[in-house]
């Protein structure tokens, strides 16, 4: 117990210090550098960035998209959370996806994979505070799906994991509750009454179609964050968890006394098995697993001290997790989890699920520095590691380790590079595939704390950019990010082909209108529909006349094909704007109740006569204004 | 007098009566095939080039028909969406009643070629070169007459007034913020190479002896 109390000495002054400690190296970049780091990051207008950086947005609920090496922040790709800027949210297509819900919190991208290799398909995202799961595909970088609330899911944060071939993304609850969700109970009674879920999200291969496949019934800790197996790990997937206590009131407190938490390992493909074995029993429409009673499916390993991430290296042999409250990463090998489990060496078992003996399993403790968080790899047999209270980024070597390095184990740290400040994720380029491109990271920093112009009390994120190429790491770049990215994905800009326009002849909108002669405004009982094309520089019919008690529905098709001719569609004082691509139909839909002659116009910049792109929606008195709203292409000028 | 014309005459009339070398009748069908595979290529382009149009729009023109650049020939809808707001009428191929003819012409030519391959007589390549030169001006004479309509009857009602012009048919030129390069392509210089093959038919076989 001598070291832990060092530790928590050292943790306070740490705290205090908050980045200035373990690191002892300058912030400041040398003349030299400043021009070597100046080309390494720069890109030439009208040159184009090499990777994509996917950050999730966190609470914001978004995908930002900035390039590598530059940094920048090129796009916004909203997914959890209203968007004017693109019109999301508005329509009825993306309000439906939305499903109420204002917000999200969005926290663990991963794209797609095929043999554990990102194939530039899909990314996925989850979401903490609705428990919900979405998908973007990478081919015009917009949300097309959002599943959820997932059913006895609570506190969607332990994902999103993608396996090897895309089979499932596996989530895991950060939040236990009386289950099925709905059932209430008292808090004093969590550890009866209370359960966490490990859910497998099914992914169909084609269509990318996510559906809630199974859920694995755990005890109610906290699962935090975890990883995917390949090569020998194949089909298993890690959790780590903070809260194996079981504490249900000041966590902060009653969750951290354990020297070690039982984190999960989890074989995923048995569970589908034994689903499909009929081993489950239904919960709120789900097949649920009870580990207890299925055994091979879910084991616990103890891992020091309130760990947080769980990460799998390329090779799938090495697990390691950061220690958080430990000023350690523990290495597990994965050979050596599976002779566990094939040889029962177990310490014991928790409500039926077995205990691997810690010794057994584990390979070392790497001592790191204060506060070692994430890990992620470069290919080459190295490991990176966030260090939230030193903040800084440590590199260190992979095991297989020498007889020397074995017996002091500081020997395989090789580099510490200070970061600014309090690291929380780091992203290596492809480190959760079997081949990373290596070459640079981006650390996720919850600190700015000044390091920008000021703007005011609410600062945003930084992120650095540091170049692993080398024995040293080296830090060249610094951006600053909105809220507020929990990890991210990189993936290199020659892997996909996104695409410019939406070609007209893959526009399945049954509203699609595409000349004048089908454009025009109907009424049915007190159903009005108006066909609008929009294209440089008018709305064709540029008149839409309702009363009030109507429905209007308004299908918008932007006929361009050239890229970049986006128009935009607001209706003024009627909470109404969206934009559509070109070659894209978009679905708007008001309730009339005020009467007024309402002026819609084109938000988004498109021509010079972009101004005079507008026109007018007459609400008359109910029983009033014409009959026939319009015969088609008839308000159009010519 | 009576005498130098009837000389003339007489040697005209055995001109045209010489019969064509293999070789001349291998060049007429060299020509044949030339014309023939001119359809298969743009006879002209078109070629603007504007700030937000770095990579240009190009308008190919063949003998049969008018194809855009781009995925699907959007350049065309492009070019025509942009040209609105001058008042000029959209380019469409209906439009274009010479490209119904023509390959019927190329037809025709291509046929009088191959007559010449095989009754071998220089009467047939000269009547080939005079409806080949005839049709050739007429052809270029109306594709200029094109682009002065269309940029002569602009809509009094758009948006953007400009003075009544006419693309340029052959180099480069400024129009508003568009610079428009305009130049023959393969199907062309194909066309041009099977006159100089007919040409040089004729040539060869001059100093044959008439039949
Ligand atoms: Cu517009």
């Amino acid at each position: 117990m001598k070291t832990t109390k060092k530790y928590w000495i050292a943790l306070a002054i740490g705290v205090i210090a908050t980045g200035f400690t373990g690191c002892g190296k300058s912030s400041s970049t040398s003349q030299g550098d400043r021009t070597a780091n100046a080309l390494a990051t720069y890109v030439a207008p009208g040159e184009k960035d090499e990777y994509y950086l996917f950050y999730s947005g966190g609470h914001s609920g978004q995908v930002f998209v900035a390039g590598l090496p530059s940094l920048r922040h090129i796009s916004t790709i909203p997914v959890f959370a209203p968007y004017p800027g693109t019109g999301y949210g508005f329509d009825e297509a993306s309000k439906k996806m939305l499903g109420g819900f204002a917000w999200g919190d969005m926290h663990h991208p991963a794209l797609s994979q095929t043999d554990s290799k990102y194939d530039g398909r899909w990314l996925f995202v989850n979401d903490v505070a609705n428990n919900r799961i979405a998908r973007i595909d990478l081919r015009d970088f917009k949300t097309h799906q959002i599943l959820g609330p997932i059913p006895n899911s609570m506190g969607n944060h332990g994902s999103s994991f993608v396996t090897e071939n895309t089979e499932y993304i596996l989530c895991a609850t950060r939040f236990s509750v009386p289950l099925p969700k709905g059932r209430v109970a008292d808090p004093k009674d969590y550890e009866k009454e209370f359960n966490g879920m490990v859910s497998g999200i099914k992914v169909d291969p084609q269509t990318g179609e996510m559906k809630v496949g199974w859920q694995i019934l755990t005890p109610p800790f906290d699962w935090d964050l975890g990883s995917t197996g390949k090569g020998p790990s194949s089909g298993w997937a890690f959790w780590t968890n903070y809260n194996t206590a079981m504490a249900h009131d000041v966590l902060e407190a009653n969750a951290t006394q354990k020297d070690r938490d039982l984190c999960a390992i989890v074989n995923w493909r048995a569970a589908a098995q034994a689903v499909a074995d009929g081993k489950a029993q239904m919960m709120d429409g789900v097949p649920i697993i009870d580990p207890a009673k299925v055994p091979g499916i879910l084991y616990f390993v103890p891992i020091g001290k309130s760990p947080h991430g769980f990460d799998v290296d390329p090779t799938g042999k090495w697990v390691v997790a950061g220690g958080k409250l430990q000023p350690a990463t523990t290495v597990l090998n994965f050979e050596k989890v599976q002779a566990a489990i094939n040889n029962k060496t177990f310490e014991g078992n928790f409500r039926g699920v077995p205990i691997l003996k810690y010794e057994a399993v584990v390979e070392g403790e790497v001592p790191v520095g204060l506060g070692p968080l994430h890990t992620q790899y470069d290919g080459k047999g190295f490991a990176y590691t966030s260090m939230f209270i030193d903040s800084c980024i440590v590199k260190w070597k992979l095991p297989p380790w020498s007889g020397e390095e074995k017996k002091d184990l500081n020997k395989v740290v090789l580099d510490k590079v200070q970061t600014h400040f309090a690291t929380g994720h780091l992203v290596v380029a492809g480190s959760d595939t079997k081949n990373p491109y290596g070459k640079w990271l981006v650390a996720m920093n919850k600190l700015s704390a000044g390091r920008h112009i000021n703007v005011g009390p609410a600062e945003p994120e930084s992120s650095q950019l540091i170049d692993i190429s080398g024995d040293k790491m080296k830090m060249v770049a610094e951006a600053y990010t909105e809220p507020e990215p929990h990890f991210a994905q990189i993936l290199k800009v020659s892997e996909i082909q996104p695409a410019e326009v939406y070609p007209k002849d893959e526009n399945k909108d049954p509203n699609a209108v595409w000349d004048k002669a089908q454009t025009g405004v109907t009424r049915n009982g007190n159903q009005v529909v108006a066909k609008l094309t929009a294209i440089r520089s008018r709305f064709t019919p540029d008149r839409i006349d309702a009363q009030v008690g109507d429905t209007l529905t308004i299908y918008l098709t932007n006929i361009e094909q050239t890229r970049d001719m986006i128009h935009g569609f607001g209706i003024v004082e009627n909470n109404i704007n969206i934009t559509v691509d070109p070659g894209e139909t978009k679905t708007m839909k008001l309730k009339l109740t005020k009467t007024g002659v309402f002026p819609f116009y084109c938000t988004n910049f498109c021509s010079a006569l972009h101004q005079e792109m507008q026109g007018y929606l007459v609400v008359w008195k109910t029983g009033e204004g014409p009959a026939n709203p319009a015969p088609a292409g008839a308000t159009a000028q010519r | 007098m009576v005498q130098q014309v009837s000389t003339f005459l007489r040697r005209e009339f055995r001109f045209l009566h010489k019969p064509l070398n293999p070789w001349s009748r291998l060049l007429l069908l060299a020509a044949a095939v030339t014309i023939a595979a001119s359809i298969f290529f743009p006879l002209w382009k078109m070629h603007l080039v504007a700030p937000q149009y770095s990579d240009g729009l190009d308008l190919y023109i063949f003998s049969y028909k008018i194809q855009g650049g781009g995925l699907n020939g959007q350049h065309l809808n492009e070019i025509n969406g942009l040209n609105h707001y001058i008042g000029m009428k959209p380019i469409q191929e209906a439009d274009f009643l010479e490209m119904r003819w023509m390959p019927f012409v190329f037809g025709l030519i291509i046929l009088m070629t191959l007559r010449s391959v095989v009754f071998g007589e220089m009467s047939n390549v000269v009547d080939l070169f005079a409806i080949y030169s005839y049709f050739g001006s007429f052809s270029i004479a109306s594709f200029w007459y094109r682009l002065y309509t269309y940029g002569h009857s602009l809509d009094p009602h758009a948006p953007v007034h400009i003075k009544a012009f006419t693309p340029r048919l052959i180099g480069v030129e400024q129009i508003a913020n568009f610079r428009e390069h305009s130049f023959p392509q393969a199907g062309a210089y194909l066309l041009c190479l099977s006159v100089l093959l007919i040409v040089l038919a004729g040539w060869f076989s001059r100093k044959e002896q008439s039949a």
